[in-house]
């Protein structure tokens, strides 16, 4: 039994008190970074104000305060995502980029040699395909890319004979350009079949999603606190423990280590063997708070209410605008979340984005770091619209408003 | 509160709707390529330099009205020019853009009483783009380009 209502998360939110340009604000660009609400501004300020000290080895009572706020966070993401190996497979990162660059560090240099295949996508995020470029220039791997189809959708095909050699499979849950997502299950299936070990980018997929890794039968993850209305500066990286333990260091420093003399050094075990320097401690504070928070909201409601809100806007935008305002992305809501891209005739997406903005409404334009996916569609750049637990269709209102305003201004 | 209306003036709509001196020039014209990352932006610049003067100009690319509208209008200002003038005009053109400081000794553009005034003046529709610092790379990308191409070799 959840207590989820859209208007009360917005009433919760400070942010959504803003008026921009004489108008409400229509924030329609959470898969760029949600808002936070107020509980966990408050789980932010309250750690700086009551227990700020340096986490691990401290003896005194706020550093054991911190370092509890600090591992209580990774306690929560994993029961967040049921990691089955619980806190101990949580790495904090900084964010899902990261956590790409740690899993292609240290797992991707310790496991692949030349000519093993990495297995991504076309709709990835630069994310997940330039450290696996920079893996292929150190270590000459290959990085074959599955192709996007005219529906939007992987082109599953051809599959078989593009599995041959891989040895991982590194694919987005949720496209944060298209919004399709992607069928995980049955993908992890195929790449254990084939030896291959499965990631997946979860920035979009677990912020708006049901995430439960065992389920999936995953074996990384990676996400940020940000899009799922956590505080910027932290993000996840999760892997089974058998997989952790076996992994080497990546960044070093203080805090990985056991052991440091004169000739070598000793990593730390656990989570901590990946976590160098300070961590963002505050940031753990206000993400544990954003999980409580999604988790007694229900992440099924908010799923059901954003795919509502999506399956109205696709079906108004192609009714008001239909041949003048082309949709790239699914026209249905099976498999596909609460992400819009358009492409207007006529009109760049930088200046849709900027008529919107007069009226107060919050929307994407550029290439939302996925250029290999603009370029399979013949775009340079889309005006992305995106929903959050908070949107309404009102925010659907000034979008389709201000967007009829930017098409008879360019007419 | 900056209004669209200083953005989005007439002439910037119809130099972005009607763009001057779209096409290429063979060689020995020099082509230069100006990006702009961050919004996808390409412009490609042809430039045909004879005897000090900018003979003639043609570019291709795609981007956003302003970077669009900016190129159009800096072709029609600056072609058939004496590349003193074209360098002058380049420098007003960024001090009204905020970046350059303004010198005494430096004439805006309508104090200009060259020929070409009218393109000069259209070139002051861009002003209002400063109140939106987050398009002035889109005014400036072209200007940067030809920059560049002038001060290739020839």
């Amino acid at each position: 039994m959840t207590s989820y209502d859209p208007r009360r998360v917005r009433i919760d939110t400070p942010v959504l008190e803003r008026v921009i340009n004489g108008h409400p604000i229509a924030y329609l660009d959470s898969a760029s970074s949600s808002l936070p609400p107020r509980t966990v501004i408050e789980a932010v300020s309250r750690y700086y104000e009551l227990h700020h000290a340096n986490v691990h080895r401290g003896v005194f009572q706020t550093a054991n305060e911190a370092t509890e706020i600090y591992e209580g966070a990774r306690a929560a993401a994993a029961r967040y995502i049921n990691a089955p190996g619980g806190a101990d497979e949580i790495v904090f990162t900084k964010n899902t980029t990261e956590a790409f660059n740690l899993l292609a560090n240290s797992w991707g240099v310790a496991n692949l040699r030349a000519g093993d295949v990495v297995l991504i996508s076309e709709m990835e995020h630069h994310a997940n395909i330039v450290p696996w470029f920079h893996l292929r220039d150190r270590v000459g791997i290959e990085v074959r890319f599955i192709p996007v189809g005219d529906d939007f959708r992987l082109d599953l095909s051809n599959l078989e004979s593009l599995m041959r050699g891989v040895k991982l499979v590194s694919l987005t849950g949720m496209s944060n350009v298209l919004g399709t997502i992607n069928p995980i299950g049955d993908l992890a299936r195929v790449a254990h079949e084939h030896g291959a070990l499965m990631a997946v980018d979860g920035a979009q997929w677990v912020a708006h999603g049901v995430t439960d890794v065992v389920a999936a039968d995953i074996d990384f993850l990676a996400f940020s606190g940000h899009k799922m209305l956590g505080p910027t500066g932290i993000g996840v990286f999760w892997t089974r423990t058998a997989l952790l333990e076996a992994m080497p260091p990546f960044l070093g420093g203080g805090g990985m280590i056991a052991d440091v003399r004169l000739d070598g050094y000793v990593p730390a075990d656990g989570p901590a063997r990946f976590e160098a320097g300070t961590p963002p401690i505050a940031e753990a504070a206000g993400l544990a708070a954003a999980l409580r928070y999604l988790e007694n909201l229900g992440p099924a409601a908010i799923v059901a209410h954003e795919r509502a809100l999506t399956a109205d806007a696709l079906a108004r935008l192609h009714g008001e605008f239909a041949g003048r305002v082309r949709i790239i992305g699914p026209l249905d809501t099976v498999d596909r979340g609460g992400v819009i891209s358009l492409d207007v005739e006529g009109v760049h997406p930088h200046d849709v984005a900027q008529v919107l903005d007069q009226y107060g409404v919050c929307v994407r334009p550029g290439h939302h770091c996925a250029k290999p996916l603009m370029r399979r569609f013949g775009l340079a750049a889309t005006a992305r619209a995106s929903f959050g637990p908070y949107s309404l269709t009102r925010d659907t209102d000034a979008l389709i408003d201000a967007l009829g305003h930017a098409l008879t201004l360019f007419s | 509160m900056a209004n669209l209306d200083d953005l989005y003036r007439d002439i910037i709509l119809d130099h972005y709707r009607s763009p001057r001196n779209r096409g290429e020039l063979p060689p020995p014209a020099r082509r230069v390529e100006g990006f702009n990352p961050l919004c996808g932006d390409e412009l490609v610049l042809y430039v045909d330099v004879r005897d000090g003067v900018l003979v003639d100009i043609k570019m291709t690319g795609h981007g956003c009205s302003i970077s669009q509208a900016s190129s159009s209008l800096m072709s029609a200002a600056v072609k058939g020019r004496p590349l003193d003038e074209v360098h002058a005009t380049i420098e007003s053109f960024k001090t009204m853009m905020g970046l350059r400081e303004a010198s005494l000794s430096e004439g805006r553009p309508d104090d200009d009483d060259a020929s070409d005034l009218r393109s000069m003046k259209e070139i002051n529709a861009l002003a209002g783009v400063v109140k939106f610092p987050v398009r002035i790379k889109c005014a400036t990308l072209a200007w940067n380009t030809l920059e560049q191409a002038l001060a290739e070799p020839s």
